[in-house]
């Protein structure tokens, strides 16, 4: 067995070491079915006179469907019931739609145009499985062929194949503004012209296939009651209940939904797909149905980890100092949105990394493609950007010749620091990380590097909220006109969209308070028609275009700002910084401030309408006696709720 | 439709069943005798999670013509545990966290009990053979080998039951 | 639906196989067709004759019968230079399952083992006893029809004969090539070379060029060389899933070097 080292020296002064629990090995509550053969997965239910479902799948990356004649398949052996697009009684969803985000855009049967190799277009439900695949090849299906894009950059030219009807630019529309996500914080461009070294580098994932040795499938079945019980494999039983019920048009109650019991998952087995057909045909025919993937359906139609695209651009010091951090990502969603909007929403947050880097800007788009739809796996939104940076900061250690342990210690996060997205950092413990990590593969720090602190140095200048220059380009529909000339955030300089006299800086707290129902709601208020008000910069006209080195940084290091810094700015001058989120109300929204996109972790994006009641009112913003507190020690905190995370 | 009769032992238990044509092993097994500890998870020969002893032999079930099966005997996970006595493979599985969501978990057991039937000494190469053709997608494979490996230590002690 | 029909002789069993029959060996192929609803057939022919399961040796060759599995075949003390080729198919419950014979049939990239055949002269025989020699089956086995019964091939000494497979996932994985040589010298010189890559092309195939390059040559740095330079124009390998055609073709003088000078093969 690997064995799991405790460094309890680490921050011992910052909780009480009396976990019952962690650190100590526990089994698993289900492990005797497992080893016993009698643990009950979805198919380990017996029903007599169990249907078997199979389906008519696209041949074909992109194509109009001209024709489905399925009179030959009626009549074969075994054949009970052929499902067709127009038996499906609400034949539009998206995934998110169960919270309230993005518009539907997938069809449970695809009856009209088929948008990527393998999309689901009739479902034949039989007495055997042989029977059911047999009735499917007998299937015929006629298709006008159409051009498809598999390239992420290739969907975004103007002349690429609308790859989704729902949304024509081949891109998620956030807030209904943007063809991208956007994360804007103090001014890359002039921190860039004015390091030492530019450092680019493009990294790729591919799609990943989670692969669990159960493939994805449900049972329904007629229960009493006029209700219906569905064995499923889903790891999202109430995601793949309200999904079912929207579906097929029926009240949740009637539904029995049964799981828990997942054969891996790592995300794969959220998308919901088989639970609705299997309940449809059950309804159709009044006898259980099994509707589950074989091994190449899993592969091919199963929906993997999306790949991605990512470009990094760094401003870097001769002594390894980041001063700014450019990304330009692109996720490939396929054909279909399921959960890649939201994993963007999520990478952008993580952005850039854990570091602090004062001036970070990003651009990630969600693009269509006619691949397999992208959904969930492990950490997805996270795991391929992490990948890029830490690849990347390789590169940066290679261009200025510094050991790569210490350009991540030089760089980390420290307690109190601000983060690109206006939080403060707490319970960091990467300097730590590294620092053992070094020593437990011999690698060589310097002693000052082993000697810096997550603890300290922190804060001070380097909780600052440098003042963002904010764009608006990259508005829904102008890549298809060919007014977006670049997808990265520097190449499109902010003077160079007719935007531009709408340009201003934009004070955090104004980007902080925006709110996402509030720009949604008046998207008339196009930039061209404001007025150029001036500003409102309640914080200190001083940009921070590099960091404050951390004093204890090596010699060569400049000094940081002179002065014990104060570890916030007052609140008088900056009353919002420390408030809570989510936002309660929408702040002050001047006309011209209504243009500025929101910054990602601002109100969570999947839950614009959420209750007012339930976050604290902005009129009480929280001010504590520090900036910031470890685990469990605030006083009146929850013991279950760590220092200052949101609640 | 036509059916054949087929008889075999199941855990030692004689079994006579009528299967369709060309019916596999691993639908009779779990539809007919209702012995649903062989998964299904790939119906091609490449993941194992169906894996029976057929003869103490190990047989990918959903490979297997059922008909092909007459006069034989068969095992599954079913019947490795004496009452309420586990196997020795069992309780150490559970003991070395060895299963997580536990679909692989029978054919790997029937792989390692095939294994160490054969073999009741492996080096640690010949257990990682062993079970070469049984995928887990959870564990990373180290727990499940060391388990193997300890069941192997104490099967060779005999403090088996 | 499909009819499964038992003979206890391979001759009853040849005489069913008519129409849209198909022979089931050790069922890896034809279950897996079923399964997926791919089969081609209605009715399956099987057989117990006991003759598919021998083995025997004659002059400097050996022949196998069809039935014989991998596992069998590392089992036997008579193929134990086969023994490492065996081992390379599947996992232990596949080696419990597949045929030789059925390992004559396996589409790209499987089919391992007739690799090896192909490099050792291989030959099959079929039921009424015709015999075929490898490359020529291979090149029609698609529309095959008859029963196969066994297969030949020589008895190579230990040092003549190499063996390597070359796959992403260790132990157990497809192949992104398979490799077998037949090296049999006399007087220090290669006379008779044959060398054959599996998953080079839609069978196995015979690096001809390669073994040009060997052929009056003795096994050295030089000759290797020249057949690893050679070897690049023998095929013109597929894309698949595990490896493109090009990287096939980049790596191949990689790992015929390998097997010939350095590590495994022997």
């Amino acid at each position: 067995m690997s064995s799991i080292e405790f460094r309890k020296e680490l921050f011992a002064d910052e909780r009480d070491d009396d976990l019952n629990e962690v650190g100590k090995p526990t089994q698993r509550q289900d492990i005797l079915g497992h080893v016993t053969g009698r643990s009950p997965f979805f198919d380990d239910h017996l029903f007599d006179g169990l249907l078997h479902l199979k389906c008519v799948r696209s041949s074909h990356h992109h194509a109009n469907i001209t024709s489905i004649n399925t009179s030959a398949a009626e009549t074969m052996p075994g054949v009970v019931r052929i499902i067709k697009p127009e038996d499906v009684p609400v034949n539009l969803n998206t995934m998110l739609s169960i919270i309230g985000f993005g518009k539907d855009d997938e069809a449970l049967l695809q009856g009209r145009k088929v948008a990527y190799k393998g999309e689901t277009i009739v479902a034949v439900v039989a007495e055997t499985e042989l029977q059911a695949r047999n009735a499917v090849k007998a299937v015929q299906v006629e298709y006008e062929v159409l051009p498809h894009v598999l390239d992420v950059e290739e969907a975004l030219k103007p002349e690429a194949p609308v790859v989704n009807a729902t949304y024509p630019n081949n891109t998620f529309d956030y807030h209904d503004q943007y063809d991208h996500q956007k994360l804007r914080f103090g001014d890359t461009q002039k921190a860039l012209a004015g390091a030492d070294h530019i450092v680019e580098g493009e990294y790729q994932m591919s799609p990943i296939e989670q692969a669990p040795t159960e493939t994805c499938g449900a049972i329904a079945a007629p229960e009493t009651n006029d209700r219906y019980v569905c064995y499923t494999s889903t790891q999202a039983l109430f995601f793949s209940l309200g999904i079912s019920a929207k579906l097929l048009d029926t009240p949740s109650g009637r539904l029995h939904f049964i799981g828990g019991t997942v054969g891996g998952g790592f995300g794969g087995k959220v998308d919901s797909l088989h639970e609705p057909l299997a309940l449809l045909g059950c309804m159709l025919t009044g006898k259980p149905v099994k509707y589950n993937f074989d091994r190449a359906e899993e592969m091919q139609v199963g929906a993997p980890r999306g790949a991605e695209r990512w470009r990094i651009r760094d401003g870097v010091m001769n002594d390894g100092r980041i001063v700014a951090r450019e990304f330009t990502g692109f996720f490939d969603s396929g054909a279909y949105t399921r959960l890649s909007s939201y994993a963007i929403v999520k990478g952008t947050g993580h952005l850039p990394g854990p570091y602090t880097i004062p001036n970070v800007s990003s651009n990630v788009y969600c693009v269509y493609t006619n691949r397999t739809p992208a959904t969930a796996m492990r950490g997805f939104g996270i795991t391929g950007v992490d990948f890029a940076i830490e690849t990347h900061m390789d590169k940066v250690a290679e261009k200025v010749g510094m050991n790569p342990i210490e350009l991540r210690i030089l760089n980390a996060y420290r307690d109190g620091d601000m983060k690109a997205h206006r939080r403060l950092a707490k319970n960091c413990a990467l300097i730590e990380s590294c620092q053992v990590a070094a020593q437990k593969a011999d690698w060589a720090i310097r002693p000052e590097f082993a000697a810096m602190s997550s603890l300290r140095d922190g804060g001070g200048p380097r909780a600052e909220i440098p003042q963002t220059i904010i764009d608006t380009e990259g508005r829904i529909g102008d890549r298809k006109r060919g007014a977006a000339s670049d997808t990265a955030p520097s190449k499109n300089g902010t003077l160079s969209t007719k935007a531009a006299s709408t340009i201003a800086p934009v004070s955090a707290s104004q980007a902080m308070g925006q709110d996402v129902k509030n720009i949604a709601g008046k998207p008339n208020l196009m930039p061209g028609v404001m007025p150029d008000a001036p500003q409102p910069s309640p914080l200190p006209a001083v940009q921070p275009v590099a960091p404050p080195a951390p004093q204890s940084a090596p010699p060569h290091v400049p000094p940081p700002a002179p002065g014990p810094a104060p570890a916030i700015a007052t609140p008088a001058s900056a009353p919002s910084l420390y408030q809570p989120l989510p936002q309660s109300s929408p702040p002050p929204a001047p006309p011209a401030d209504s243009a500025t996109p929101p910054t990602p972790e601002a109100p969570t994006p999947i839950s614009p309408g959420a209750s007012p009641s339930a976050a604290t009112p902005a009129t009480e913003p929280y001010r504590p006696s520090e900036p910031f507190s470890r685990g469990t020690r605030r006083p009146g905190a929850s013991p279950f709720v760590s220092g200052t995370r949101r609640r | 439709m036509a059916k054949t009769p087929v008889q075999f032992t199941l855990n030692g238990t004689h079994r006579a069943h009528f299967v369709d044509g060309g019916a596999n092993l691993l639908d009779v097994l779990r539809r007919e005798v209702g012995d649903l500890s062989p998964k299904y998870g790939c119906g091609q020969g490449t993941c194992g999670t169906c894996t029976v002893l057929i003869n103490g032999e190990p047989h990918l079930s959903c490979l297997t013509l059922a008909e092909s099966v007459e006069g034989k005997s068969l095992e599954t996970t079913s019947g490795m545990a004496n009452g309420p006595d586990l196997h020795p493979l069992q309780r150490i599985f559970m003991e070395s966290f060895a299963a997580q969501c536990g679909y692989c978990t029978p054919g790997m057991l029937m792989a390692a009990k095939a294994l160490l039937a054969g073999n009741p000494n492996p080096t640690r190469e010949e257990v990682i053979e062993g079970i070469s053709g049984n995928i887990c997608r959870c564990t990373g494979y180290e727990p499940i080998i060391d388990a193997i490996l300890q069941a192997a230590v104490e099967l060779r002690s005999g403090r088996v039951a | 639906m499909i009819a499964v029909e038992t003979f206890p002789s391979i001759d009853q069993a040849s005489s069913a196989l008519t129409g849209d029959a198909i022979y089931l060996g050790g069922g890896t192929l034809v279950m897996r067709a079923l399964n997926y609803g791919e089969q081609n057939f209605t009715r399956i022919v099987r057989s117990t004759d006991p003759t598919l399961k021998q083995i025997a040796a004659s002059g400097d060759r050996i022949t196998i019968g069809a039935g014989v599995t991998m596992a069998e075949v590392m089992a036997s003390p008579e193929l134990s230079f086969l023994a490492p080729v065996a081992r390379n198919v599947g996992g232990p419950a596949v080696r419990n399952m597949a045929s030789v014979g059925g390992n004559l049939f396996a589409e790209h990239p499987y089919g391992d083992f007739t690799v090896a055949l192909l490099a050792l002269k291989g030959s099959v025989t079929l039921n009424g006893g015709g015999e075929q020699e490898m490359e020529s089956f291979l090149s029609s086995r698609s529309g095959f029809t008859e029963v196969v019964t066994s297969v030949s091939l020589v008895r190579p000494s230990e040092r003549d004969f190499f063996w390597k497979k070359v796959s992403r996932v260790k132990p157990k994985g497809i192949s992104v090539m398979s490799i077998a040589a037949w090296l049999p010298q006399s007087g220090g010189r290669i006379s008779g070379a044959r060398i054959s890559f599996g998953a080079m092309g839609a069978t196995p195939l015979r690096a001809k060029s390669a073994e040009a390059a060997l052929e009056g040559q003795g096994l050295d740095q030089s000759s290797v060389a020249a057949a690893c330079a050679a070897v690049r124009g023998d095929f013109q390998p597929p894309d698949d899933a595990l490896a493109s055609g090009w990287y096939r073709s980049e790596v191949a003088p990689v790992h015929l070097r390998r097997m010939l000078l350095g590590e495994g093969g022997r």
